[in-house]
């Protein structure tokens, strides 16, 4: 176990290593620049502005500089917006997509999870067949889509839902759907397949052969086996999930990290880029670790090394 | 001698599939009187599993009686309701199946699978079940039982599985139990253990066993009776030596042609049952295995023969062995 703690610190440190190196020089070779604005800025000012934060220096220098501030936890501050720095930014938009993210892959799994069982249980059937065609839709339909056939139909027609910003609970309905959709889909086809290939299993016949209800086997011995497919996926999509989703962050009208991340690559706020897209990988990368110790706890065989 | 644990009379089984309906069982009678081993022995599809299953209620969907009756330990196995079935599956009757290697539940520690029968079964409690776990494997076989019945069935040999699947058939004391093909998914030192000790079980705990195998050599030092099916039809039954010494059917000759013989000096070629079985979608009208049949006359092609007794126990379908009702018959088929 140590050892496994060991190794998985030391490749995520080379991970997040890797990525930030990557994005810094993609980064710089997008043409443009923070300062470069439609309105134009006298060359003084532009150069003046250059040399504060350093970008006049060659790219090289720059790279030192910023891993070597990253690394002591500065991620310096953020290019457009005046006096912020990175990590008060992502601390204070994170929590807000984080909160959606995390309710929306909560209502996904507590909807994926039984459909997906009960649609593999009537295999065939129309309620195999009616949860399947809006499973299909869930991943068909791009979640715009989702989100303004939701928002012109709740929100509009029927009025009952507000449709922008978050400042009741009923305002969280509409981008917590929207959100969910996709991965609720999603992880209903999972749970299908992987609980039709259980069902088949000897140990099922094993278990009603003991006198097991079917109920009963079907969630002591057939859901522990079945899930696992959907907590591999579970993992990452929380990560993505939870650092928002610019699209449903922009319909909403809510400020959450989706959002700022798209708007900083869009200004070339440097340091908001590299900021949020490490904080990315590291959650992601922690992820990963959570998804292989509940794995490890659901299923003996797995030996973490 | 005439109490009967398992009564199975023309019991008629079919699968409902869109190809159409596949007659699995077509009349199958069959019974089984209390500590006696029987074995079923047949060709893959012959029915051997279905009438297995189907006696402790677990016919997989789309199948479905169509005829007949099952009866065991007084109970009309056919008229039961399903929560009724469940208390007698794993508690009157259990099965073990021929994979030990995934009839275990891999998520499941082995105490916990044994202990869910005793559970369900018996009014123990959970350590009292525990002890009884433990028990269960000491008779199985299985040394120290304390650390077994907290591993992980990926833990454990083959042949240890197959025991505690057997500890777990056997957790109730059942009156009958079912081995599926025990030994086939097993090495050969292995099935010879895993044999012995049903055989020695079936003496302490005084129960039935029904022998599921498509291996003669299994069923001839165990059995004391032999039932041969084919095509879903129990075609010859008898005692061991009559099945083994005086075969009656063509089909049960041509097994025991097929079997080799390591005694024997000059090696002889096998023999081989010339052709394919039946197809169960569109059975013959006569004798299934007339169209393999070696000495297959005009009237197997046309007419099902019946039971001709050849002793107490001993019964065969065969227009051969009836002249007399081969004569009327044949008469009749050509009038």
């Amino acid at each position: 176990m140590l050892r496994y703690v060991v190794k998985r610190v030391l490749l995520a440190a080379i991970t997040i290593f890797l990525v930030a190196t990557i994005t810094f020089f993609l980064m710089r070779m997008v043409p443009g620049g923070p300062f470069i604005a439609e309105k134009s800025i006298s060359e003084q000012a532009q150069a003046a502005l250059n040399a504060k934060f350093g970008l006049d220096k060659p790219v090289w220098v720059q790279y030192k500089n910023y891993m070597t501030g990253a690394l002591h936890g500065d991620f310096s501050l953020s290019l457009k917006q005046r006096g912020r720095t990175v990590s008060e930014i992502i601390a204070s938009k994170f929590p807000i997509s984080a909160k959606l993210g995390g309710l929306s892959v909560l209502i996904a799994l507590a909807i994926g999870i039984p459909f997906g069982s009960i649609a593999a249980l009537n295999r065939g059937k129309w309620l195999d067949q009616l949860i399947m065609v809006i499973a299909t839709c869930g991943i068909a339909f791009p979640s715009f889509v989702i989100c303004t056939v939701g928002m012109y139909l709740f929100g509009v027609r029927l009025k009952w839902l507000p449709t922008f910003g978050l400042t009741s609970p009923l305002h969280y309905i509409l981008p917590i759907f929207s959100l969910a959709f996709y991965p609720m889909a999603y992880i209903t086809r999972l749970m299908r397949s992987s609980m039709l290939d259980v069902l088949d299993q000897d140990y099922m016949r094993t278990a009603r052969s003991k006198g097991l209800s079917r109920s009963r086997s079907l969630f002591k011995h057939a859901l522990r086996n079945a899930v696992l497919p959907v907590v591999t996926y579970v993992g990452p999509m929380l990560a993505y999930t939870l650092t928002g989703s610019f699209v449903v962050e922009k319909i909403f009208v809510i400020p959450g990290l989706g959002g700022q991340f798209v708007s900083s690559i869009m200004t070339r706020d440097y340091t908001v880029i590299m900021g949020t897209t490490i904080f990315l990988a590291t959650l992601l990368i922690l992820m990963n670790v959570v998804v292989d110790i509940i794995y490890k706890m659901i299923d003996p065989r797995i030996q973490l090394k | 001698m005439s109490e009967k644990l398992v009564d199975i009379q023309n019991e008629k089984l079919s699968f409902f599939t869109p190809a159409g309906e596949v007659k699995a069982l077509n009349d199958v009678s069959l019974y089984i009187r209390p500590g006696e081993v029987l074995g079923i022995v047949g060709e893959s599809g012959s029915g051997k599993s279905v009438t297995a299953y189907s006696l402790m209620g677990l016919t997989a969907h789309p199948g479905r009686l169509t005829g007949g009756d099952i009866y065991f330990n007084g109970h009309h196995i056919n008229k039961m309701t399903e929560k009724e079935m469940r208390r007698i599956r794993g508690n009157e009757v259990s099965i073990i199946f021929q994979d030990p290697m995934t009839s275990l539940n891999p998520v499941y520690t082995i105490g916990n699978q044994i202990r869910e029968g005793i559970l369900l079964h018996t009014k123990r409690s959970e350590k009292q079940a525990n002890e009884r776990a433990c028990e269960l494997l000491r008779l199985v076989g299985i040394n120290e039982p304390e650390k077994r019945m907290k591993q992980y069935p990926h833990e454990l040999s083959g042949g240890m599985r197959q025991r505690v699947m057997i500890a777990i058939a056997l957790a109730c004391e059942p009156k009958l139990l079912i081995a599926d093909e025990p030994t086939t998914a097993l090495d050969v030192t292995i099935q010879a253990q895993i044999l012995e000790l049903m055989m020695s079980l079936k003496e302490k705990l005084d129960m039935s066993i029904i022998i599921i195998t498509h291996d003669l050599g299994v069923v001839a030092g165990m059995c004391d009776r032999i039932a041969v099916m084919y095509a879903g039809k129990v075609v010859e039954c008898g005692t061991t030596d009559e099945i083994f010494y005086q075969p009656s059917h063509e089909y049960t000759k041509g097994l025991l042609r097929s079997i080799p013989n390591l005694y024997e000096k000059d090696h002889k070629k096998l023999v081989p049952i010339q052709g394919l079985p039946v197809d169960l979608l569109d059975l013959p009208e006569g004798c299934p295995f007339a169209t393999r049949c070696p000495n297959c006359m005009k009237v197997c092609m046309k007419h099902m023969p019946e039971y001709t007794d050849l002793s107490d126990n001993h019964y065969s379908a065969c227009w051969l062995l009836d002249k007399e009702k081969f004569m009327k018959k044949q008469r009749g088929a050509l009038t």
